[in-house]
């Protein structure tokens, strides 16, 4: 289960709107408990492959992201990202390039309105959907 | 030369289990090339079979991405910090 404020689910929207027509993407920052994450904070980065059909976080602000979590004490708990014309499910690249098991995958779909935003734990090619909390 | 290499949590297994160790080489592709003798296992996850740079690895000296430093033939200085962190990338295609 991963929770969020409505602010911050509303931050991960806007972030992929302002990204068309391009994919949307940014990294979560919080807080970790086995397989419940609690969002701190949402990083927004530039789709570095400026692509409406693949996404790659900025390299800068990767790092930036991990020396932040290391300072204020909190883990890089995710990444979120948009599909602009498909389902808010991962997709083969999503599953293949996964880097890291212990990491939420939100995916935001822009296909209909209002938009559907989900998440996922990606192991070994084997998805998962978890609860998406937001109050 | 020796400098600190920082290990994402995903690739400590594979590389001993530390988070931080010390490093040798000129260049980020020798202090590579000796990771991947060490740790046979990370080869294909750290350089291609010419030697360059893995897609979907981020190499960082201090502040830097190396692939504006010269790729692999980025210098390596004495107390530099190097990091490694698996790119985040994927998409609907």
């Amino acid at each position: 289960m991963i929770t969020l404020t409505k602010e911050q689910r509303d931050a991960i929207v806007a972030t992929c709107i302002r990204a068309l027509p391009d994919e949307g993407c940014g990294l979560l920052l919080g807080s970790a408990s086995g397989p419940d994450a609690v969002v701190a904070d949402v990083v927004p980065s530039q789709n570095v492959s400026y692509s409406a059909k693949v996404y790659e976080i900025d390299s800068r602000v990767l790092l930036k992201a991990y020396r932040r979590a290391d300072d204020e004490g909190f883990e890089v708990l995710g990444v979120f990202h948009s599909h602009t014309h498909s389902e808010a499910y991962p997709s083969p690249t999503d599953i293949d390039q996964a880097p890291d098991p212990a990491w939420h995958y939100l995916l935001v779909s822009l296909r209909d309105l209002p938009t559907v935003l989900k998440s996922y734990t990606i192991v070994e090619g084997v998805v998962s959907q978890e609860d998406v909390v937001s109050h | 030369m020796a400098a600190t290499l920082r290990i994402p949590t995903v690739l400590r297994p594979a590389m001993g289990g530390a988070s931080i160790i010390s490093v040798e080489g000129a260049t980020i592709g020798d202090v590579l090339g000796q990771l991947t003798v060490t740790f046979p296992a990370i080869k294909g996850q750290l350089l291609n079979d010419d030697g360059t740079l893995h897609r979907f690895l981020n190499v960082y000296i201090n502040d830097d991405d190396v692939r504006y430093l010269g790729g692999v033939d980025a210098p390596v200085a004495n107390e530099d910090e190097i990091t490694l962190l698996p790119a985040v990338a994927g998409g609907a295609a």
